[in-house]
């Protein structure tokens, strides 16, 4: 099914290799650009058959086949079928613009660039390793260590190594700190290079990768390249399945041919002024809203205040709530009329001071007379001093500052005068230049970014090498990351509806978003031949012949495309993951939508890069077991069954075998990587080393998919 | 970039900036901004007809001084810019914000 190809698009599987393609002999072209467009050649037709094929099978699903003794899951399967069809068409769009971009322009002259190396924690040598390599780039630079644990050691490492060092100024002190895209936006602020290289504390670049990477901003329109995520630390069976060979190949490439390439977090080289031209433009644009959200609010509260005036309040104030909100109207129409948001602000915020000034200096004046009336109190001497009071513009200034305008309306609209005020005082910085709508920051900077008309690059070579999680904890809270950010995004903004984009990139961004439903859908598989087998529900009509010719044609070209998609690269481990992770697919959605929609906290982890505590821990996979076992019971009750003679249904409990079969390989991937015990070598083998391939060797401009 | 303030008792602070105000200067123009404000300079009027080259850097440095003045109950005005930046201010909308006064009399009437 092909909802699994995207399903877990950021960490599929293994990596780039050549051997596979030369096998193929005669029938492959000998140079490199024939041969991608014959495979390109071959993918196109694939993907129009198997969706041709696809539209038949359903549309006679849709018509013919429900079987409405047992709607509910006859209604729930095709809702499911009708999910990875829609997958389908969205991974066929971009494997149909898949792009193959030759070798990369020398670098503009005279670039400059800061590498940014993002840590928080990590311990201080594996984190030397990549400083050490970063200084070692070929094109001129800084780099910088933005330690967010702000260490000592971490500090003298930097220094002692001569890489800059960077933790957040003082602006950020109670302040949000919005993650990684904070420590990234607080750099960006104190630092100056042109071009700006991200990588994570582990991922170690290879001297070259400013060379191949820069060239591609010749065009003044490009915002970011992105390169490659490769890790060294991973056995050839990848039993977690950290490397995401199928993402960062032929989904990236197709993602690339519609200008739509996504920016991954690390491995990526910026444009400065696309940072900071998106961080203005979004300051605007937010400053906007809160204004015309503020002045609404301000209105509504001072009518009802208007109406609730007592009879004890004077004239004056009557008066002053009336002249305020005055002002708010006034602010109102001006915003509507498209005045600068300085000169509506100031506007409002002085009518307000001289209300508040007013109501200030009848209290003084209400004050003095009372304290008139006190026997004894020299009224003279009382004159001199309230007569100093007034005199001191300060005092009254204090007075009539927002914190101590005296009415209570007045009181309410204050906190409101801090909103209409364009200091962003909530914000450590202004302008945020990374995104803060998700926990995956460049997938939404990204959005912004081609949302504004800049242009993406995919540069399909490794260029850095990292440290993957070696235990299944670390990956599923990364993954869960993962997951929680896209769909976060989504919710927030969503790319059917963000405007500027083109059509293509909205649907590339949904894609994304949508396989990360999977988990809903893969429940449906999952429990349907349980249904059968134990209930007797068949969700269709009958297993005839007409189903098998319907369904047939549709699955063959499906696995025919994949299999050429995917050709040379281990895709397999990620097709596992894409179904056995469904737990984690659902957890994700839902805890993202607890956090968008009811402001419940998501929690920002930061995946470990050294292996946690020991043991085999088979409570991070047991719904997984769980629903192992109940498969294998289901499959033995129907078999026991059709042995025993009690049912003559020989036919649809064989399909409902190969089915269960296929659950329980893709599950059993969990078995793989709860047991996975890293030999502990890997962990420290240093990144050049990375399983015997020389930089060269893992090139990926001469690889199959090229 | 250079930077000279002028001050007289009861008028604007006015801010003459000449030369590039880019990513190379951003970050010393946002530091001279702020500590003019601490200095009791509130409101500003800053003057970019010296001004050759602006990009989204220094529109950066430009909204942190914004920013300092707001909270010390000031404002920050813009006067002069020269076409280059006049586009940027548009580009990055900015000039919906902060609007981009023809002449400094202008900018002080009604300060």
């Amino acid at each position: 099914m092909l909802e699994t190809v995207i399903g877990s698009v950021r960490a599929d599987n293994q990596g780039f290799s050549t051997a596979s393609e030369r096998r193929l002999g005669w029938l492959v072209p000998e140079s490199a650009p024939d041969r991608a467009a014959l495979r390109l050649g071959l993918m196109r037709v694939l993907i129009g058959t198997s969706l041709i094929f696809g539209f038949y099978y359903l549309s006679w699903r849709y018509v013919n086949s429900i079987n409405w003794d047992a709607w509910p899951i006859a209604l729930a399967l095709l809702g499911a079928e009708t999910y990875s069809y829609i997958d389908s068409w969205l991974f066929g769009l971009a494997i149909w613009h898949m792009r193959h971009r030759g070798e990369p322009l020398p670098p503009p002259v005279d670039a400059t660039v800061d590498i940014f190396i993002t840590c928080y924690n990590e311990p201080v040598e594996l984190v030397r390793e990549t400083v050490k390599a970063a200084l070692a780039v070929s094109h001129p630079h800084r780099t910088y260590v933005l330690d967010d644990g702000s260490s000592g050691p971490m500090r003298d490492m930097a220094e002692s190594e001569g890489a800059g060092y960077i933790i957040r100024s003082s602006d950020w002190k109670g302040k949000e700190r919005h993650a990684k895209a904070g420590n990234l936006n607080n750099a960006l602020l104190q630092s100056n290079g042109e071009f700006i290289l991200v990588l994570d504390a582990d991922q170690i670049p290879s001297p070259e990768i400013l060379d191949r990477t820069l060239g591609y901003f010749r065009d003044h329109k490009v915002a970011f390249v992105q390169t490659p995520q490769w890790f060294y630390n991973v056995p050839a069976n990848d039993p977690i399945g950290c490397q995401a060979p199928l993402f960062y190949g032929p989904i990236q490439q197709g993602k690339d041919g519609l200008n739509a390439a996504f920016f991954c977090g690390s491995n990526a080289v910026l444009r400065r002024e696309a940072l900071m031209q998106m961080g203005v433009i979004h300051y605007v644009r937010q400053l906007e809203q809160r204004v015309r959200r503020a002045l609404r609010m301000a209105e509504s509260l001072l009518r009802s205040a208007e109406r609730q005036i007592g009879p004890n309040d004077t004239e004056r104030a009557r008066a002053a709530l009336h002249e305020l909100r005055d002002a708010v109207r006034q602010a109102r129409r001006s915003q509507r009329s498209g005045a600068p948001i300085q000169e509506i602000t100031w506007e409002f915020q002085r009518r307000a001071e001289s209300v508040s000034r007013l109501l200030v200096s009848e209290d003084l004046a209400r004050i003095r007379s009372e304290l008139g009336e006190i026997p004894g109190v020299d009224v003279a001497d009382l004159d001199r001093s309230m007569g100093a009071l007034f005199e001191d513009g300060e005092v009254v200034n204090m007075l009539t500052a927002r914190d101590t305008s005296p009415l209570a309306a007045i009181g309410a609209v204050r906190s409101l005068l801090t909103t209409v005020d364009m200091d962003r005082n909530d914000e450590a910085q202004p302008v945020m230049p990374m995104a803060t709508i998700s926990v995956t920051e460049d997938m939404a900077t990204a959005m912004r970014l081609h949302a504004l008309g800049w242009r993406s690059v995919y540069h399909h070579e490794i260029l850095a090498r990292g440290l993957a999680p070696d235990d299944l904890g670390s990956s599923l809270k990364q993954r869960l990351r993962w997951a929680q950010g896209t769909v976060q995004v989504m919710l927030r903004e969503n790319p059917l509806f963000v405007r500027g984009l083109s059509v293509g990139q909205r649907l590339m961004y949904f894609a994304t978003m949508w396989s990360y439903l999977s988990g809903f859908f893969s429940l449906i598989y999952l429990g349907a031949p349980i249904l059968y087998l134990v209930f007797g529900l068949l969700p269709v009509r009958a297993y005839s012949a007409d189903f098998f010719w319907h369904l047939l044609p549709y699955l063959l070209v499906n696995q025919l495309l994949f299999l050429v998609v995917g050709w040379g690269l281990k895709t397999w481990r990620g097709q596992q993951y894409s179904l056995a992770l469904f737990p984690l697919w659902i957890k994700a959605v839902t805890s993202a939508v607890g956090n968008v929609h009811f402001g419940r906290k998501l929690g920002f982890v930061v995946t470990p890069k050294t292996r946690q505590a020991g043991g085999v821990q088979w409570s991070l996979v047991r719904p997984q077991l769980i629903t192992m076992a109940i498969l294998i019971g289901a499959l033995v009750f129907g078999l026991v069954r059709l042995a025993l003679g009690l049912t003559e249904d020989g036919m649809p409990i064989l399909i409902n075998t190969f089915w269960i079969c296929y659950d329980l390989v893709c599950l059993s991937a969990v078995l793989d990587a709860v047991i996975y015990q890293p030999d502990d070598a890997s962990d420290v083998a240093p990144a050049g080393e990375a399983g015997g391939r020389t930089p060269d060797a893992s090139r990926c401009a001469g690889i199959g998919v090229a | 970039m250079l930077l000279e303030i002028e001050s007289k008792a009861d008028q604007p602070t006015i801010v003459r900036m000449t030369g590039k105000l880019d990513l190379l200067s951003a970050a010393e123009v946002k530091e001279s901004l702020a500590k003019s404000v601490a200095e009791g300079h509130r409101r500003m009027v800053v003057d970019l007809a010296g001004v050759t080259f602006i990009d989204s850097s220094g529109l950066g440095a430009l909204i942190g001084g914004l920013k300092a003045a707001r909270l010390a109950g000031g404002d920050l005005r813009l006067a002069r810019p020269a076409d280059q930046a006049r586009v940027i201010l548009e580009l990055t909308t900015l000039d919906r914000v902060l609007r981009p006064y023809t002449t400094l009399e202008e900018a002080l009437a009604g300060y």
